[in-house]
Formats: C-alpha cells, sequence, structure tokens
C-alpha cells in the first residue's frame, strides 16, 4: 500500500508540476496550492482508476479528497482490494 | 439605495455622458486606464484606501494602497520604457493571480503599451499562437512558468525580452531573459504617463471560433466608460465595499471588472490565489468581510455541490449583492444562492468581444431565475431572425443575440484579422454568436452558442483548435472534437477519435492523449472523455460532420443528413 504514495507523488510530480524547484511531499496541497487545476483533476482521477483498477465514484472525486497525496492514499485505499 | 436607482427611468434618460462626466473626461482629453485606475483616484483623496488585499498560496499576504498601485505601476513603467517599448507595443503578462499580474496591467497601460493578458495554464502551443498572432515584444512571466517559453522563444522572432518577477538568482538565466522585482527597485514617484486618447488601443484578449486560430479582440482606452458605469450600476459598487472577482485577468472579465471596473471607482478589491475549494473561498469571505461577490457558474455549482452544511461553519453575512458571469446561470443555482447567502446570484452576459457587460439582472429589478436579465441602459439590444438577420420580436421565438454597433467598450478589430471582425457584423447589427428568446416582459433567456465553439466552465474553447493539436499525437489518425454535457462546467470537451493503424483503444492511451492535449494547449482544452471510432461522419465533400457528433451527445434530432458521406 506504501507504494501508491510513492507512485502518485512521482506521476504528480512527472505530469502537473511546472516549477522545476518546486518540492511536493506527501501532505502538499495539490488543489488548493494550485499544483494541479479541477479542470486536470479529472485526467488525475482518470490515472488513478486505470493504475489501480478501481472506479471512484464522482461524489468521492471532490477537491479536498485530491488535495494531497496522503488523502488520494485514503481514498484510493477505500476501492483497492488487498 | 442602489447606485442605478429606477431602471426604466435610466433607459429613458441615458446617454454614455453620465459616465464621461462623473470621470471628468470631453471628448478630444487624454484619456489612459492606467491614471484613471491609480493617479486619479490618490487625487481624489484615496490615496492611503486599500486597492488591493492579496492572499497567496502557503499563506502568503500583502496589500497595497492605492498610491502604492501608482508606485508600483509607475515604477513598472519605467522599467518597460527603458528596456525600449514603446506606445502600442504589445506586452504579454503570463502570471499567476500574483499581484505583479494586476500591477503590471497598470503599469503597460500608463506607456501607452498593449497589455496582453494571457491564462497563465495555457501550454506552450496556446501561448505561441498567441505571441505569433500578436507580435508579442516582451513576456512578464514567472519561474514556474517560463519553461514554457524558453520551448517556445526561438519561434517568435518579435519576443525581445523574457521578464521574471520572482527570479531567485539560483539559476542562470537565458538569452533575452532579465529579472525584475518590484521589492528591489526604487519607487518611481514622478512619472510621465502617456498621452493615450480615447481610441488609442489599451488591451488584448484572446478568445477561441469554431475556425482558424485564436483571435486577439483589440480594446481601446474609451472602454473605461462602460467598464466604470457597469460597474457602477450592476455590480453597486460603492466607496465602502470589499469586492471579490474570481475571474482569472487572462480572461475579459479579470480585467474589465478584476481591474478597471472598481479601480477606475476606487474600490477595495481581493484577490485569492489558491486552487478552488469550498472551505477557502468561505473562509476569504468571512475573513475579509467581503460585501460585493462577481463570480461564474461552474464555481457557484461547485460550491453547491460541497453542500450546505460547510457554509453553517463560516460568517458570510458581509454578503450583500451576488452577480455571475461565464455561462448561462441555471435556476437552481440562483435559487440555492437565496436559500443558503439570502441573495439572489444576479447574472450578466457579455463577451470578450463587447468588453463591457450587455445583458443583466440589475439591483431591485424583479429576478426570473434562470434569465440572464435586460439590456444595460444605452445597449440596443435584439433577438435576430437567423435568415433574415432582422429582428423578430415576437416573444418566446428562438434568435440570435444581436447588438446595435457603438457601445464605448466594443472590441475595435480582431488583431491581424479584420476580415472576420468585418464578418461579425450583419445589417448594421454585431452577432454575438449566442442563441437567446426574449420573454414578454423584455428579459432575455439563454439557448446556446450558434456554432460549435465549446462553453466549459465560462471559458470558450475551439474544437478547430483541439483538433489541430490531436492531430499532432502519434495515435490519432483523425478527429472530431464536441461539446459534452456535464453538470458543473455546462460544457466539457469530448473528442472522436480514429486512431493510427497500429494503435489499439485503451484507457492508458486516453490517458495518454488526455494530458498531451492539457500541456500542449491547456487543461480546459483537454478531452474529458475519448471516444474511438472506426470513421467519422463526413458529407460528401469530406468535411467532418461535427453537427450530427453533437446531437447524438446532447440527444438531439440529428435533423438533415442528405449531404452525408454514404447517404442516398
Amino acid at each position: 500500500m506504501e507504494d501508491i504514495k510513492k507512485t502518485v507523488l512521482e506521476y504528480v510530480i512527472e505530469e502537473y508540476v511546472e516549477d522545476e524547484d518546486e518540492e511536493l511531499t506527501y501532505d502538499t496541497p495539490l488543489i488548493s496550492g494550485g499544483i494541479v487545476d479541477s479542470f486536470s483533476m479529472v485526467s488525475l482521477k482518470r490515472f488513478l482508476e486505470s493504475k489501480y483498477k478501481i472506479s471512484i465514484p464522482d461524489e468521492k472525486a471532490t477537491p479536498e479528497a485530491f488535495d494531497s497525496v496522503d488523502k488520494i492514499y485514503e481514498l484510493v485505499k477505500e476501492f483497492v482490494k488487498e | 439605495m442602489s447606485n442605478i436607482g429606477s431602471y426604466e427611468k435610466r433607459v429613458k434618460d441615458f446617454n454614455w455622458s453620465i459616465s464621461e462626466k462623473e470621470l471628468g473626461y470631453k471628448e478630444g482629453d487624454v484619456l489612459n486606464i492606467g491614471w484613471y485606475c491609480s493617479d486619479r483616484i490618490c487625487q481624489m483623496g484615496k490615496a492611503n484606501k486599500p486597492a488591493l488585499i492579496w492572499d497567496g498560496l502557503g499563506g502568503k499576504k500583502s496589500s497595497y494602497s492605492f498610491n502604492d498601485v501608482r508606485l508600483a505601476s509607475n515604477t513598472i513603467g519605467a522599467f518597460l520604457r527603458k528596456i525600449g517599448v514603446r506606445n502600442e507595443d504589445r506586452v504579454c503578462l503570463f502570471l499567476d493571480k500574483i499581484p505583479e499580474l494586476y500591477l503590471g496591467f497598470i503599469g503597460i497601460l500608463k506607456i501607452g503599451a498593449i497589455a496582453q493578458p494571457l491564462f497563465s495554464a495555457f501550454g506552450d502551443e496556446s501561448l505561441h499562437v498567441r505571441l505569433e498572432n500578436a507580435e508579442t515584444t516582451v513576456i512578464i512571466t514567472q519561474r514556474k512558468h517560463v519553461s514554457k517559453v524558453r520551448k517556445i522563444k526561438d519561434k517568435l522572432p518579435d519576443l525581445k525580452h523574457v521578464i521574471i518577477v520572482d527570479h531567485d538568482g539560483k539559476k542562470p538565466l537565458r538569452d533575452g531573459e532579465m529579472i525584475f522585482s518590484l521589492k528591489e527597485e526604487t519607487p518611481v514617484e514622478e512619472f510621465e504617463i502617456f498621452p493615450t486618447k480615447a481610441e488609442s488601443p489599451s488591451v488584448l484578449h484572446y478568445t477561441s471560433g469554431t475556425t482558424g486560430q485564436p483571435k486577439g479582440v483589440k480594446h481601446v482606452h474609451y472602454s473605461l466608460i462602460g467598464q466604470y458605469l457597469t460597474a457602477k450600476w450592476v455590480l453597486d459598487l460603492k466607496d465602502n465595499d470589499i469586492y471579490w472577482c474570481t475571474a482569472d485577468p487572462g480572461w475579459v472579465t479579470g480585467t474589465s471588472y478584476g481591474i478597471i471596473g472598481p479601480w477606475s471607482l476606487g474600490i477595495t478589491q481581493c484577490v485569492l490565489d489558491t486552487g478552488f475549494s469550498a472551505e477557502a473561498w468561505y473562509k476569504f469571505i468571512e475573513k475579509h468581510k467581503v460585501t460585493v461577490w462577481y463570480s461564474a457558474p461552474t464555481a457557484i455549482r461547485s460550491l453547491m455541490k460541497a453542500g450546505d452544511e460547510v457554509i453553517k461553519k463560516y460568517d458570510l453575512s458581509s454578503l450583500r449583492h451576488l452577480a455571475s458571469v461565464g455561462e448561462p446561470l441555471n435556476s437552481e443555482a440562483v435559487i440555492w444562492s437565496k436559500k443558503v447567502f439570502g441573495k439572489y446570484f444576479l447574472d450578466t452576459y457579455w463577451q470578450t468581444e463587447t468588453g463591457a457587460m450587455m445583458l443583466t439582472n440589475f439591483p431591485g429589478m424583479k429576478v426570473k431565475p434562470g434569465s440572464m436579465g435586460k439590456p444595460f441602459p444605452g445597449i440596443m439590444a435584439a433577438v435576430l431572425d437567423p435568415k433574415s438577420f432582422e429582428p423578430d420580436g415576437e416573444p418566446g421565438k428562438i434568435g440570435l443575440i444581436a447588438f446595435k454597433p457603438g457601445w464605448p467598450s466594443m472590441m475595435r478589430t480582431y488583431w491581424n484579422n479584420e476580415e472576420t471582425y468585418r464578418a461579425k457584423f450583419v445589417n448594421d447589427w454585431y452577432v454575438s454568436g449566442d442563441r437567446a428568446s426574449i420573454d414578454k416582459e423584455g428579459y432575455y433567456w439563454f439557448v446556446g452558442r450558434d456554432d460549435d465553439v465549446i462553453n466549459t466552465g465560462g471559458h470558450l474553447v475551439s474544437p478547430f483548435e483541439v483538433e489541430s493539436a490531436l492531430l499532432e499525437h502519434e495515435a490519432v489518425a483523425e478527429s472530431a472534437v464536441v461539446a459534452k454535457p456535464d453538470e458543473v462546467n455546462m460544457e466539457v470537451v469530448k473528442a472522436v477519435v480514429v486512431l493510427k493503424p497500429g494503435f489499439e483503444p485503451s484507457e492508458e492511451l486516453e490517458l495518454k492523449i488526455m494530458n498531451f492535449i492539457r500541456k500542449k494547449l491547456s487543461p480546459l482544452a483537454m478531452p474529458q472523455e475519448t471516444e474511438y471510432v472506426d470513421s467519422l461522419p463526413k458529407t460528401r465533400s469530406g468535411k467532418i460532420m461535427r453537427r450530427l457528433l453533437h446531437a447524438k451527445e446532447w440527444g438531439e434530432e440529428i435533423g438533415d443528413t442528405s449531404t452525408l458521406e454514404g447517404e442516398e
């Protein structure tokens, strides 16, 4: 499960971070921090669903639930079968 | 008592000279928006009044008085002059909603140059076509966006200077790049403002159409006359208000009503430069005691989605007037706002091309949830028959929204594209490209676009631009891009794609296509759904029939298919 955090963090850095000097940690605010905007959140959701073979209902895919890698991990954990 | 008072009386007695008189402007005078938004307010005795209260990422905050705005814009203007920027040169602002964006905008106008603000989430391709078309000579940006500029700089021979406002000196600069730090510069007290006149160009905003590249909408300093009065009468801004316009100045709302309108009235405004979250927004309103709030339907629907409980945690009693712009505000959202904030969000309708509000719900007017309201006094509006281009007049009949040219803030042309500009006028009407009907009481009701342009979250996306970018993806042979209905954003981009041989449809490929467009164009243009097909519907002459795909997406009648390839 810990791999999820690492994978998501690497993916966010690779795909969404424009400032190469920006240091991202598991609790860096992503949506409220302006790193991932609300439109781009759709592509992040799609990545999680594709990578972990899950389906995240729209009502669970809120800006608050996607606001850090830690929070995304908590969300993904709900749907991933051990 | 609202600023407008009786709408009917205003319509009867209206003349734009009301605005000119209040601003102390007479025909032929020097007219510079930069001066009106800073120096004039200081001369009116409000030098120490807060002009900008800014909250940024990571708890950063700052505040600027009108005198600070005057000095900072002088300083930026002087710097630009020093590096050779002349009047009518295009200077691009490619910044997040940081103070330099607002102050830089005023500074550019003060030297008579043309401000070209661009949405900072644009990818390198979107940036390139807009800078190339405008023959932009200077771009003002920040460290986090400079990599996008570097990718395209060699393809832009007119771009001489790249100014970075937050460079920390750690990494080397490249050719043409320079550092400008407002904090490090000595404030310029005395500054000679360029004597622009009413018809001198001021702002260049880019907007998308169905075909061709984005169009640069050229505005002039006289637009102030319309922006000042609409901000006063529709937003009902008063001297002690704390105003919050949530729009980004990369788009026209963010300059017309996020800078020019409020500052020409000497109003204090707040800016929140963080990503969206309902809690953060409510907290911001509570913290700054916002009184007038101008936002967008997508944001309002997102707040609705976050639920009513979160609202109860904050004291939002300071709010006295709410308005909305971007795409039609659905009646549910209007009714919801009354329930939770005790006020209706009043819808306003206008476009990048109109420069200021055209159809609006006014303070004190009966609210019909879902309607765009009535024409601003002095605006002659109509719904035209789509064939004859004559006003129909029959209540409820759907036609094209049109305006009689001549209002002060109207665009003066499309940059380097006079032909397309002229095509916007038929029978002496400016034809907006939107469809609506008018009811018996004169209220306008939005129906939809009259073309294939996608309105997503209040921003226009050109299907042509997305289709062109898709063709650059290694897997795409052909594509058609259409609007797909969306609960929050009204519409989102959907791509219908034919793959090249050797590529198979998959979730991974869909994600790759999404990210490809997001980075190349912008997150707004990113297809939120990709459908793979074997072939696209085309006319016998080979033109893709987007209309059929759109109708399928929206559950509408397909209509005439006699020109469809393969149909007998």
